[in-house]
């Protein structure tokens, strides 16, 4: 294992350490621990699965997603659980999202969303504020960011969830009950960075635990664009995966 | 530092302590263009943060776009010069990878545009650190391909790159090693010039009848590949022509170090080349008439000053393709008895005496046709 390089108060901690819990759960409940297999992405969250004690892969920018999905389809009997970054997923991997979440292939993604190219220290992404100045934003961000939840809803994703890096016990739930869903699986984590977009007392006073998931989609969708930041399971329903309509499970 | 060296009279312009990202994007705010769109990937980060700087202070008047990838920063610029647009972008390693695609649209839709192209090698396994292989795949894309030793030639070649890019319609780009040049500060001589606004052959403007890359039949797409594949191998005078109009007589695709007597020539370029002419002083001191050829174009290849080469050759590439280096295949067309080492891929670091004994091994006549090092 190798020793951890994020900066010290990097959201990535509760991340990592939530997974581990996780993982340790899951593995207690009977889940074979060989059954378990991690990608990541380019930018800090990549380095996550040089700490997790598991078969990891590195993938190119963007591409964790159709990289789980093929592992999957060729071996369904794993459990194959992907982590990438806001400007991983949301810039550069961005229709792959769109993609998996209609396939409903079963995999489950967690999106460590900082605001920011961290790794690149400190550029605007795809869900970083509008008006926000970074170094290649010196003028402010003119472009409003992306609603990661609200896109996984629309494009059909059957379980969506946003977890925050600070409230560990509730991310420990949503990732419990992300993995174990039937189908694809999306979280979006509230990632403060404490280098380039240190949101912690700003998450800390605004986010708000959702107690039970959207009985809808419209429901969910509302959920999804109130100015509120509600962190929780927003949606979840079984639909037909991938796999069961190839009858390869 | 800066303000004493700012004193000091040069030639023309100032001189200011820049590294090769800083010195690229010096030059670009000469050239001003119009728009400017590039995805943040390392080394090359740094050049696009200081574009948007210089367009914030309102010291660059260019319209500065963030896109979501690499592929969407090429299609912009594209689009912009499409419509006559002076513009500007930068990449490296896996993102010239996935612009790849509309790296050969470009160049087949005869557009200049400049591009930056700080050297990283291309994954699997993930490594930022410098060799040539990304540059490698530009090679044969139909772009001309400058090739920066040091922080100096990173501000001439991205200056001189809009004029010749605008004046052959072929897109140019501006290599150098990452972090050794990319993140290396020097002097650097910012030079007081203006550059000819911009032309280039076709515009699409508003009610142009136009209708650009349509899906060809019979000879079209055949005769657009071969007149650009011509254009570029015959480009070399108006390439000299407009660099020695802007960097001094002396300037050439190829620097000659050494060279006029030797009995053994090393053939390099980039950010190494400077400790090879290290070692050529010092071999040539114990009396071994040693010098180097360091290429400053890869495309067009600088032919005359190969086949004037009369000793021993030795090529030292930083990439591997098929059998050979980067450049050591190509060059054995035209010197067939030249011997070729790929060396130091993924940032492997090479230092001045493990160079100095790759040169010995050389001129002793221990190098074999092709040999990696390690």
């Amino acid at each position: 294992m190798k020793e951890i390089t994020w900066c010290p108060g990097c959201g990535n901690f509760g991340i990592l350490r939530a997974f581990k819990n996780t993982i340790k759960r899951l593995v207690e409940e009977g889940h074979e621990i060989g059954k378990f297999v991690v990608a990541s992405g380019i930018g800090c969250h990549g380095k996550i699965v040089d700490y997790i004690e598991l078969p990891s892969f590195h993938v190119i920018h963007g591409r964790v997603i159709p990289f789980l999905t093929g592992l999957k389809l060729a071996n369904p009997e794993l459990i194959a659980i992907g982590f990438a970054g806001d400007g991983d997923q949301y810039n550069e991997g961005l229709d792959h999202l769109i993609h998996a979440a209609k396939r409903n292939v079963n995999i489950t993604v967690f999106i460590h969303n900082n605001g920011v190219f961290g790794l690149t220290t400190g550029q605007f992404t795809a869900t970083t504020p509008k008006g926000r100045v970074t170094r290649t934003t010196p003028k402010g961000n003119p472009e409003v960011p992306l609603n990661p939840v609200m896109l996984a809803l629309v494009s059909g994703a059957t379980f969506v969830a946003r977890g925050y890096a600070g409230k560990l016990n509730q991310l420990e739930e949503i990732m419990y009950k992300a993995i174990l869903h039937e189908g694809f699986s999306f979280v979006d984590i509230l990632q403060p960075c404490v280098s380039f977009n240190n949101t912690w007392s700003y998450y800390n006073k605004k986010v708000v635990s959702l107690e039970k998931p959207a009985k809808s989609l419209e429901e969910a969708m509302k959920i999804a664009a109130s100015n509120e930041i509600y962190t929780g399971i927003i949606y979840e329903e079984r639909r037909e995966t991938l796999e069961e309509f190839l009858k390869i499970k | 530092m800066q303000e004493r060296l700012q004193d000091e009279s040069y030639k023309s312009g100032k001189r200011v302590l820049l590294n090769g990202n800083q010195a690229v994007a010096e030059a670009v705010k000469i050239a001003e263009p119009d728009v400017i769109a590039a995805y943040p990937i390392t080394p090359q980060t740094p050049v696009v943060e200081k574009l948007a700087e210089f367009v914030a202070e309102g010291v660059l008047n260019s319209e500065f776009v963030n896109v979501e990838s690499e592929y969407s920063a090429l299609s912009v610029v594209y689009g912009a010069a499409l419509t006559g647009a002076r513009v500007f972008t930068a990449t490296s390693s896996h993102g010239l990878a996935y612009m790849y695609e509309m790296c050969w649209w470009v160049a087949g839709s005869r557009v200049p545009l400049v591009m930056a192209l700080p050297t990283r090698s291309i994954g699997a396994p993930w490594n930022i650190h410098s060799d040539h292989s990304d540059v490698m795949i530009l090679k044969d894309v139909g772009w001309i391909i400058s090739m920066a030793e040091n922080a100096q030639e990173c501000f001439d070649l991205t200056l001189i790159g809009f004029p010749i890019s605008e004046e052959l319609n072929i897109p140019y780009s501006v290599s150098y090693d990452a972090f050794m040049v990319s993140h290396t500060a020097e002097v650097v001589e910012v030079r007081d010039v203006e550059l000819p606004k911009r032309k280039q052959a076709y515009k699409i403007l508003p009610n142009s009848e136009f209708a650009l890359n349509a899906v060809t039949v019979n000879d079209a797409r055949h005769k657009a590949r071969k007149t650009l594949m011509k254009d570029l191998e015959n480009s070399r005078r108006k390439i000299e022509k407009i660099g020695r109009c802007f960097l001094g007589e002396d300037f050439s695709l190829a620097e000659k170090y050494r060279v006029e007597d030797a009995d053994y020539v090393i053939v390099t370029y980039g950010g190494w080349s400077g400790d090879f002419k290290d070692v050529v002083d010092e071999m040539r001191d114990e009396g071994v008439k040693i010098g180097l050829l360091k290429l400053r174009f890869l495309r067009p290849l600088p032919e005359e000053e190969l086949k004037e080469i009369s000793g021993d050759v030795l090529v030292v590439d930083r990439s591997a393709l098929y059998k050979f280096g980067g450049m050591g295949g190509e060059i054995k067309r035209i010197i067939p008895e030249a011997k070729n080492v790929i060396a130091a891929l993924g940032g492997y670091e090479i230092g001045y005496s493990e160079i100095k004994a790759l040169v010995r091994r050389f001129v002793s006549g221990k190098i074999g046709e092709v040999e990696w090092y390690p």
